[in-house]
């Protein structure tokens, strides 16, 4: 039985295809046709192959299709194929769905932007990718993918490229994920290298025979070297970094690529790899504590960010924190769990902070915005839920994701990073709602009508480059549309709001714990995926071991956890309102008083700055003194530059030769002549 | 019966001319003439081996020699009837453009 899963990312390409080959002779509408019925059609096959999912026995479960060959060499062999499970299948739905609502709000968004087409070619292209990345029943399909979703984000990215800030946050992503990836290569080579091949049920089978590694071995290696591809790709300390600047693009490439679908891949990679992880438990600990520290990290710069968008960022790897969090405690279900949850409410949060930019003609920071609420009621509506969902409050969906890692993350012992994710989830509510107070409630704080010309995205930081964009942008933008007073969006940007908000209420509720009545669906449904754990003789030192059998008799206590995260989540959003909506004059007195560290962490703790002093600066100098003006400029330009000097000098003696008398060249001739025969003799005598 | 080291050495006194008519002569029709001599001393001491030897190849390839030399006769010849009408002059030092 074949579900012909291949077709579903296979629509993105070929609409990428043909958008991107012939878009620029086509109509916006032809665009949008291609665009959005390719991903709409891999959105309803993907629900056509859930339906064929559930009608599938438990050992016909990993689907897996084999298409064709791929690369052989020796006894490595590596084919095109797909894997579906119950995991990739959330994956796929979760791709495909909150894809496809995400174009239909680009149609909105993009509509006065130049590369119409361009754009949603390379959406298409990102939706490929991803896709592959999620269904591949290889790593090394997966690390095709997985190249190619930085591949679009890239592209993205830098999407007005003729703005400097937006090209070089393309670079930064895109090298910064190179370090990651080469983490990701060598666990890849180690597996090679143990099992043979990188096909997902050969590895899983064959490591069934290893027990858990209590000392550093070469599972653990693996582990923590897919740890440094997954920090790569999914943000997080040390390689978080490029996260924030990718908000140079778009607002819905950030919703859709850099919230909800490509930098959870790393998430979705330690869980596929859980048979490696649970076997190495010093790799688990480390991605735990890694989660941990990058969730409270980034909830504590996100704080004083005033870019409307740059705080969604920090929180998002912020949140993805919280995704590695729950793997590092062997609690991959909670992890995928508030994955999914994560999809929905960021990707409703940043198209709503686009619904607002769009409003404001481009405006983004947040210190001159205030009382949009009176302007975009829709808008502030869905900013309100999605609010409300990210700070966990009951009974939206983040309170039952979020909630389940932290309680699997006190319950599997870890009791200090518990604590720390109990902070961030305060630091979350706060921040997010003083985004809230600060964008919606108050006096407008923006300019005059008239004085703000119509682009998206401008950044403050960079006027000079934004007043270039703005009015380029503003030829395009005829003068009907002029920016007078902020003004609700379209229909067709509000009504994928009100999808995601819908999602950010009830999607949570598949998920119910136990404690409050519900079965844990969603955990169930995953299991099968995750039942790579190995044999128990580590002693239940492994989280998901110990957490089944504490479980009955913890629900009371589970609920009292469950309200002190509450009390946390509701701290957070009386501080905020406290001091951003009652007390506007205080943030400033405070921040006057705190002094450096203040500006340390409105300065983001000054890391892209360390980074470059310790790295950037050396790799510059390095290879401006040693490997341009050392190696090329000198050994192979001067290499080069001699050979061809020398082969000038001798041509120049022997072009004397050629005199132009025809009796000369008879006498070269019969000279040679006389050569070859007096060699001939000499030969014949010899 | 003349022995073979005469027709050798005819041949050999004959090429020789060639060579030195090819190397001392200016006008290209004197030239092209000692090239003719050259290959009829050749074709000289293939037909003596032959006729040494007892073997037909010898023959065979001066038959060879005289058609290429036909041919290529006909072809310099063309050529020397262009230099003429172009240069107006069969002086092979003055025929010099093709040199740096």
């Amino acid at each position: 039985m074949s579900l012909n899963l291949w077709i579903i990312p296979l629509l993105p390409l070929a609409g990428a295809t043909i958008n991107g080959l012939f878009g620029k002779r086509f109509s916006n509408q032809l665009v949008n046709v291609i665009a959005l019925g390719s991903t709409a059609l891999a959105f309803l096959y993907a629900l056509y192959v859930t339906v064929r999912f559930f009608g599938l026995s438990a050992d016909q479960i990993p689907h897996i299709e084999h298409y064709f060959v791929w690369v052989t060499a020796g006894t490595f062999m590596a084919e095109f194929g797909t894997y579906l499970d119950q995991l990739s299948l959330v994956m796929l739905l979760i791709v495909t769905g909150v894809g496809f609502v995400i174009h239909i709000y680009s149609v909105g968004y993009m509509e006065h932007e130049g590369g119409y087409y361009r754009f949603f070619a390379y959406l298409n292209l990102f939706m490929f990718f991803m896709l592959t990345l999620v269904l591949a029943n290889n790593y090394l399909m997966m690390f095709v993918g997985w190249e190619g979703v930085g591949l679009a984000s890239y592209l993205l990215i830098g999407f007005w490229f003729l703005k400097d800030s937006a090209a070089n946050a393309g670079k930064k992503a895109f090298i910064t994920n190179r370090v990651g990836d080469v983490g990701f290569l060598i666990a890849l080579f180690l597996l090679v290298k143990h099992f043979g091949n990188l096909q997902y049920d050969n590895i899983f089978k064959a490591l069934a025979a290893y027990p858990v590694e209590t000392s550093i071995g070469f599972i653990t290696a693996t582990g923590l070297l897919m740890m440094v591809g997954a920090s790569g790709k999914s943000a997080q300390i040390p390689l978080y970094v490029w996260l924030p600047d990718a908000m140079e693009g778009p607002t819905p490439v950030s919703a859709l690529i850099h919230a909800a679908t490509m930098v959870t891949a790393g998430v979705y990679m330690v869980a596929r790899s859980n048979a490696i992880f649970n076997r190495a438990p010093i790799a688990l600990t480390v991605v735990g504590v890694i989660g941990t520290l990058t969730a409270i990290f980034a909830a504590s710069i996100g704080i004083l960010q005033t870019d409307i968008k740059k705080v969604l960022a920090y929180s998002t790897v912020s949140q993805l924190g919280y995704m590695f969090m729950a793997c590092g405690a062997a609690a991959y279900g909670a992890g995928i769990f508030h994955l999914m949850t994560h999809a929905f409410f960021k990707a409703l949060l940043f198209l709503s902070a686009g619904a607002v930019i769009h409003g404001l003609g481009g405006e983004q920071d947040m210190r001159h915005m205030g009382g949009l609420r009176k302007y975009m009621p829709k808008t502030f509506w869905a900013m309100t839920i999605g609010t409300f969902t990210i700070s966990g409050f009951f009974p939206l969906a983040a309170f039952f994701s979020k909630d389940e890692i932290l309680w699997k993350e006190w319950a599997g012992g870890n009791h200090i990073l518990w604590l720390i994710g109990v902070i961030a989830a305060g630091m979350t509510a706060f921040y997010m709602f003083r985004l809230w107070f600060m964008t919606f409630f108050g006096e407008y704080r923006g300019p005059a009508p008239e004085t703000v010309s119509h682009g998206h995205d401008a950044d403050p930081q960079h006027a000079g480059h934004t007043a270039a964009v703005h009015a380029q942008q503003a030829d395009a933008h005829g003068s009907d549309h002029g920016h007078g007073l902020p003004h609700e969006s379209p229909m067709i940007m509000i009504a994928p709001l009100f999808v995601l908000a819908v999602l950010s209420v009830i999607g949570g509720w598949i998920g119910i714990p136990a404690a409050l009545g519900g079965s844990d669906r969603f955990d169930h449904f995953l299991e099968p995926v995750f039942h790579f754990s190995p044999v128990a003789e580590a002693g239940g030192e492994s989280a998901a071991v110990a957490v089944e059998p504490a479980e009955h008799e913890d629900r009371a206590t589970e609920i009292g956890f469950m309200l002190i995260s509450l009390a946390a989540a509701t701290m957070g959003l009386f501080g905020a309102w406290f001091l951003y909506y009652k007390r506007t004059d205080l943030p400033a007195k405070m921040a006057a008083a705190a002094g450096g560290l203040y500006r340390l962490v409105r300065d983001k703790y000054r890391i892209d700055e360390l980074y470059g002093a310790t790295i950037i600066q050396p790799i510059i100098l390095l290879s401006t003194n040693v490997l341009w003006k050392g190696v090329d400029a000198t050994l192979i330009d001067g290499t080069l530059d001699e050979a061809s000097a020398g082969a000038r000098d001798l041509s120049d003696r022997l072009r004397h030769m050629q005199s132009g008398n025809i009796r000369s060249y008879a006498g070269w001739v019969a000279f040679g002549a006389g050569v070859v025969i007096a060699f001939m003799v000499w030969k014949g005598v010899r | 019966m003349v022995p073979l080291s005469y027709y050798l050495i005819l041949s050999a006194i004959l090429f020789a001319c060639g060579v030195a008519g090819f190397l001392i002569k200016r006008n290209i029709i004197t030239i092209f003439m000692s090239i003719e001599l050259m290959l009829n001393a050749v074709n000289l001491t293939f037909v003596a081996f032959a006729a040494e030897l007892k073997l037909l190849s010898g023959h065979i390839f001066v038959f060879f020699v005289m058609v290429v030399a036909a041919a290529e006769a006909a072809v310099g010849l063309a050529i020397i009837i262009a230099v003429f009408r172009t240069r107006e002059t069969l002086n092979v030092d003055r025929v010099n453009l093709l040199k740096l």
